[in-house]
């Protein structure tokens, strides 16, 4: 039986979330949470895949975060995942996507031999898109990134990446990884029966005593990459606003700037 | 002489792309403040430039690796070559394109040698006491910067998109060209190249534009971006597009600006008929000027924005090209030399 592994995150709804006029920054507070979206066409390229093979597949989705992440979990079996694994531990805190990659993938070598791995392109809190490669090379597998459609074959898959200049087909075998753009698929919605069903799922959950590595390996401390400073950048732009009568002098104004300054006139 | 500074080139379709002289420019930077030199490494199977420009632009030392697996690209194995250069050189720093194939490269080279990366950095600077590498990035949305050090691990790895460093001014200087070949160990992979195919005539990717115009939900039908292909094609722009239009499926998918799609930075950006959603705000606040037509007065879109016309788009976007056609010296499209990629 094929054997597909699916990397989620739980991720902030930036939909929900505003700025606040004053600051520019972020209002998070009331938002919700939710799967990374490029994750949920990772999840619908699994799901295809098993139909295409008669349900002869089955899909394990695995998520590293605090215990409440387990509620991306139901949502991912909701949509058709067969097994669900919690990574959560205080050790894995603070991890930056060296660390991340590194749990993920000694849980993938602990709970299956996969034969596909698959991972949104890039999370949209994070936006590193590091931890689907990184994974791949800790596991020694090659990995596709950019995938924008995906033809599966028996020992191997096809796939098209999305490149800057044009699109790229290359054959990958098994075992292998790929990480996904929304261009993939449409994700579907739950089923009501994969919703009751993901109710009752047992959720397997794996802390740093299930894994092999180093506590100096773990979170934070494990971590290459330290954030030693954040800052709120001040708002530089100067806003004009035009409405009403003003509206034809700020497009005069706009225009002699475009002239002058962007088209070098 | 202190350890390196590497930068991986980014070569597409033979040519070597500008964001490898704006990453040489700033390597050239940080290896002065730290008494080093600049390594540039560069992998291709043909070359329209010369490696030797590389030297004007800043670099020490260029290797150059001329090899038919590097016809089109391969991950892996540039994954390959990249470390057992790393392991080779022993370099300090190593800065990339935070292109589909930096992106893709430098994540697999951290895994591989057990090292930090920073994605997208828009800041790379040195600090003085530690000499470490600061790498600057914007984080949740771009809403706030976070600066990142890389304390124990070496190389310290930074991505950097095109465009965020200008390119330096040329100057003369010369330098050592080093071959370096691939053993069979390198070329070791399971990833098969079936095709290319380069995008279609017209298509073009917006990242590389200087200017786009892009539109919003408030466009409330597909034809709207036909007018704003026309104030496009006069300023010889690309055409944006936000995700629920991308979802609309009034606009492809290679149009869509925002975190889940281009991440642009272009010398002039319009937002039409955007209400200016976090994830799309994202996508484009670095670019240099931000125009912006909304109905809504209380549009997030005009706080990032340098012009704000708060009024009907299809009143307000038919004036502006009615000015730009009667103001403009002559059709931007005359200029020569920039017909294509």
């Amino acid at each position: 039986m094929m054997k597909i592994a699916v990397l989620i995150k739980q991720v902030p709804d930036t939909d929900d979330v505003k700025l606040d006029p004053e600051t520019g920054t972020m209002i998070r507070e009331g938002s919700g949470t939710i799967i990374n979206p490029l994750d949920l066409n990772a999840i619908e390229a699994a799901v295809q895949i098993k139909r295409h093979r008669k349900d002869d597949c089955e899909i394990t989705v695995l998520t590293m975060g605090p215990p409440n992440a387990q509620f991306a979990l139901r949502e991912a079996l909701a949509l058709g995942g067969d097994e669900a694994v919690l990574l959560t531990d205080r050790k894995f805190a603070g991890a930056d996507s060296w660390a991340t990659a590194k749990v993920l993938a000694e849980a993938l070598k602990k709970s299956g031999k996969y034969d596909l791995v698959l991972a949104g392109e890039k999370a949209t809190d994070g936006e590193t898109g590091q931890v689907g490669p990184e994974v791949a090379a800790m596991l020694s597998m090659p990995c596709a990134t950019y995938v924008s459609a995906i033809e599966h074959n028996e020992n191997n898959v096809v796939v098209t990446r999305t490149v800057e200049d044009g699109t790229e087909k290359q054959r990958i075998q098994f075992p292998c990884l790929i990480t996904v753009l929304s261009a993939l698929n449409n994700p579907s919605m739950p089923t009501l029966r994969g919703k009751m069903n993901s109710r009752r799922a047992n959720i397997v959950t794996m802390t740093s005593q299930d894994l092999d590595i180093k506590s100096e390996e773990l979170g934070l401390k494990g971590s290459p990459t330290r954030v030693v400073k954040v800052t709120t950048p001040q708002k530089t732009r100067k806003t004009k606003r035009y409405s009403g009568s003003q509206i034809e002098e700020g497009i005069r104004e706009l225009v002699e700037e475009i002239k002058t300054s962007v088209l070098n006139q | 002489m202190n350890p390196s500074v590497m930068v991986y080139t980014e070569i597409r379709n033979g040519s070597i792309h500008p964001v490898s002289y704006e990453l040489t420019g700033k390597a050239r930077e940080l290896a002065d403040k730290l008494n080093s030199e600049v390594v540039v490494v560069t992998l291709f199977n043909k070359l329209e430039e010369k490696v030797e420009d590389l030297f004007s632009f800043g670099a020490d030392r260029v290797i150059v690796s001329q090899d038919e697996c590097f016809r089109l690209f391969n991950q892996e194995i540039h994954t390959n070559v990249m470390s057992a250069l790393i392991l080779q050189e022993q370099p300090q720093i190593v800065l990339a394109p935070a292109t589909t194939g930096g992106r893709t490269v430098l994540p697999a080279v951290a895994g591989t040698i057990h090292t930090g990366l920073t994605a997208d950095c828009t800041g790379l600077d040195i600090e003085e006491e530690s000499d470490l590498l600061l790498q600057t990035r914007p984080a949740i949305g771009g809403n706030i910067m976070a600066t990142i050090k890389t304390p124990h691990h070496r190389p310290q790895m930074a991505t950097v998109r095109p465009k965020t460093f200008k390119i330096p001014e040329k100057r003369s200087a010369s330098g050592v060209v080093e071959p370096f070949y691939l053993n069979d160990d390198m070329k070791q992979t399971t990833i098969e190249i079936l095709d290319y195919q380069p995008l279609e005539a017209g298509a073009e990717n917006i990242q590389d534009k200087d200017i786009i115009v892009s539109g919003g939900k408030g466009l409330k039908r597909k034809e709207g971006f036909d007018l704003l292909k026309q104030l496009a094609d006069i300023l010889q722009g690309g055409i944006g597009a936000s995700r629920p239009t991308i979802e609309a499926k009034w606009m492809e998918y290679p149009h869509q600006v925002g975190l889940s799609g281009k991440v642009v930075s272009p010398k002039l950006y319009f937002a039409i008929g955007i209400s200016g959603a976090v994830q799309h705000i994202a996508g484009m606040e670095t670019s240099e000027i931000i125009v912006s037509v909304n109905k809504d007065p209380d549009a997030s879109i005009f706080q990032v924005s340098d012009y704000a016309f708060c009024g009907d788009l299809y009143d307000i976007v038919p004036k502006m090209i009615e000015q730009l056609k009667e103001k403009l010296a002559k059709p931007v499209s005359d200029k020569e030399g920039e017909s294509h990629v």
